[in-house]
């Protein structure tokens, strides 16, 4: 990040999907309900339905761990460019 | 006690003197807290906010305390036990909060450090210059947060009917509630001589008991009942017998195809009302930096998954052949039976302040909204630092006070009837607080059409819904319009608010109708700590308290 080029960045950069797909990845499996009302298969007795959101509840944890992470290495390289830039935007 | 057990039958001793222990020990912490990295000066923002100051672990106590209430340990697992799946979607729903708290509210944080706001009316009438739609979140804040106090004691009043202090039917009404009214007193006591660091401090307490009865139940219960494999059969077999008795599906393992409607729209429509909440809000603007919420946003889910557990109890209650009338009393009386007398004390002591730590922050939160933005804007507008506290700490007191009227007087039905409406109403709040916070496009007189509609289409669409016990209020979903899936009618109607508020701006701004001044400009919105013009932080006073 550090040899970045000095010009402007832009508003939407490849970091910033990857952050935006993160936050929206839970919306899309949760929403879509059809996709694990079932009872099959069964963990340790427990139906589908039920540990299936369970997971997901580690699963958007880590994704949003992710974007945190990601966005503040974003926030971090946008100032030291402001700072070495000057009136860099 | 023996008075109060009088008559009921069987009290159960030993837990009632473990509950009694957790309860005194609370209440002492409850008003040292009020000495707890103290500040000197005596404003709105010392006592509501706790002076701005909590770090990620605090905030992290404070938003799990809050959040997860009494009610939602009571009412979730009720619900399963009632219906099953259909009560599982707390579970997504919790799941969906994080994603939107890490985005926008981060912003709202910024700008109300750097502006001096403390709710979010203040912040809607700092953006859009429009004291009638800052008078309009407010009322509805208030108006969503009351009955939401009023269940957190009905969450109280089941563990004390499952310990047998509640008083049978034929108990004088004085001696029946007398356990609730010492719990309230205690509750209303602390509060105002502490604000907001008494719950932040119990909240701890709190929190370690929940964690605690929630391990040993999710492991010693399956146990006691020969593992799920057995849960999950009686559970089956019991909604199969339902279902045949009722002619059609009305509960099962897994929702049906025409439940996946009402589960979505319940999980998204809950989580995007869930931070409109005014005690949500003050739990976040009192965290010390920007940062803090977004780290949160990386450890809150401990609780969802937490929460997700603690549904299942829901099967376990059914499988352990627990039969009550009030399903409010189903995990309760899953605790007496299963674990001994000891520990049903510290689970219902759990339970208990379980309902204080929310109750707490609720009504402070509603006492600050009607301070800032009722009493300030329209009634007072000279008010001092010290007046606004004093006010706000009155407010509170009547909040509570209205609540527990409103326990006692009327029938449990009626406020988690109210409490559903609240939910819908709330999330009315949604355009103007959300929309604000990216854009300054909409118009403030569409936002306030928009509310209007959202507000008027909701409470009808919820009144016209009857249930098997219920001819009015039966329950939360109803037809989409245009659709017609069953869906979550406070999700129609935000739709049907944000319809509103779109085409209105569109006119009034060909129309050219006079737009309010906007106090906030860009930066604020990504303002953090340290920077320029960013409130700091008041020094903690006592050293090595902090963190």
């Amino acid at each position: 990040m550090s040899d970045a080029p000095e010009v402007n960045r832009p508003v939407v950069t490849p970091v910033r999907v990857v952050i935006a797909v993160c936050l929206v990845a839970p919306f899309v499996a949760m929403l879509w309900v059809g996709s694990y009302a079932k009872v099959d298969p069964a963990f340790i007795g427990i139906p589908f339905f039920y540990w299936y959101q369970m997971l997901w509840v580690v699963i958007s944890t880590a994704l949003t761990m992710v974007a945190y992470q990601l966005w503040q290495r974003d926030q971090r390289a946008r100032k030291a460019e402001q700072v070495r830039g000057g009136a860099g935007r | 006690m023996n008075v109060l057990a009088a008559g009921t039958g069987g009290v159960n001793g030993i837990a009632l003197a473990v509950f009694i222990f957790f309860f005194v020990a609370v209440t002492v912490m409850g008003f040292l807290a009020a000495r707890w990295r103290k500040a000197e000066t005596e404003s709105l923002d010392e006592w509501g906010l706790g002076g701005r100051s909590f770090g990620t672990w605090v905030t992290w106590f404070l938003l799990g305390g809050d959040l997860y209430t009494a009610y939602t340990f009571v009412a979730v697992p009720a619900a399963i036990y009632a219906a099953g799946a259909a009560g599982f979607f707390a579970v997504p729903y919790t799941i969906l909060v994080y994603p939107l708290i890490f985005t926008f509210l981060p912003r709202l944080w910024s700008v109300s450090h750097k502006h001096g706001y403390v709710t979010t009316s203040d912040f809607v009438r700092g953006r859009f210059g429009s004291k009638g739609l800052s008078l309009a979140v407010a009322v509805t804040g208030i108006l969503a947060t009351m009955p939401y106090i009023a269940l957190q004691l009905v969450g109280i009043q089941a563990v004390l009917d499952v310990m047998g202090v509640g008083g049978g039917p034929d108990t004088n009404w004085f001696i029946k509630d007398l356990p609730l009214l010492i719990a309230f007193a205690v509750l209303a006591a602390y509060t105002y001589s502490s604000g907001l660091r008494a719950p932040a401090l119990i909240a701890f307490v709190k929190d370690g008991l929940i964690y605690l009865v929630i391990a040993v139940a999710i492991i010693y219960i399956p146990i006691k009942l020969g593992g799920f494999d057995e849960i999950f059969q009686a559970a089956d077999a019991k909604f199969s017998a339902a279902n045949d008795a009722a002619g059609k599906p009305v509960a099962g393992l897994a929702p049906g195809e025409a439940g996946q409607w009402t589960y979505a729209t319940l999980a998204l429509g809950s989580a995007l009302a869930l931070f409109m909440y005014p005690h949500s809000i003050t739990a976040t603007l009192s965290s010390k930096s920007r940062d803090v919420i977004r780290r949160n946003t990386t450890i809150l889910p401990l609780y969802s998954l937490m929460l997700g557990l603690l549904a299942l109890l829901g099967f376990m209650a059914i499988a352990a052949g627990v039969k009550v009338e009030n399903g409010q009393l189903a995990i309760p009386q899953l605790f007496e039976n299963m674990f001994p007398d000891w520990f049903t004390g510290v689970a219902f002591a759990a339970i208990g302040i379980g309902a204080l730590v929310p109750a707490a922050i609720m009504s402070i939160a509603a006492a600050n909204l009607f301070t800032r933005n009722i009493y300030k804007d329209f009634l007072k507008p000279d008010a001092t630092a010290e007046q606004e506290t004093k006010v706000s700490k009155l407010v509170s007191l009547l909040v509570k006070v209205g609540a527990l009227a409103f326990v006692l007087t009327m029938d449990k039905t009626v406020a988690i009837n109210f409490q559903l409406l609240g939910g819908i109403w709330i999330l009315q709040t949604m355009p103007a607080l959300v929309g604000g916070l990216f854009t300054r496009w909409f118009h403030r007189w569409a936002l306030l059409a928009g509310w209007a509609v959202g507000m008027a289409y909701g409470t009808l669409a919820a009144y016209g819904v009857a249930s098997p016990t219920q001819k009015h209020f039966g329950g939360s979903s109803d037809e989409i319009p245009g659709i017609g899936e069953i869906g979550y009618i406070g999700l129609t109607a935000f739709v049907l608010n944000v319809i509103v508020t779109v085409v209105l701006t569109f006119v009034l701004r060909a129309a050219k109708a006079p737009d309010g001044i906007d106090e906030t400009s860009p930066e604020d919105y990504t303002a953090d700590a340290g920077d320029p013009g960013v409130i700091e932080e008041l020094p903690p006073a006592t050293a090595g308290a902090a963190h």
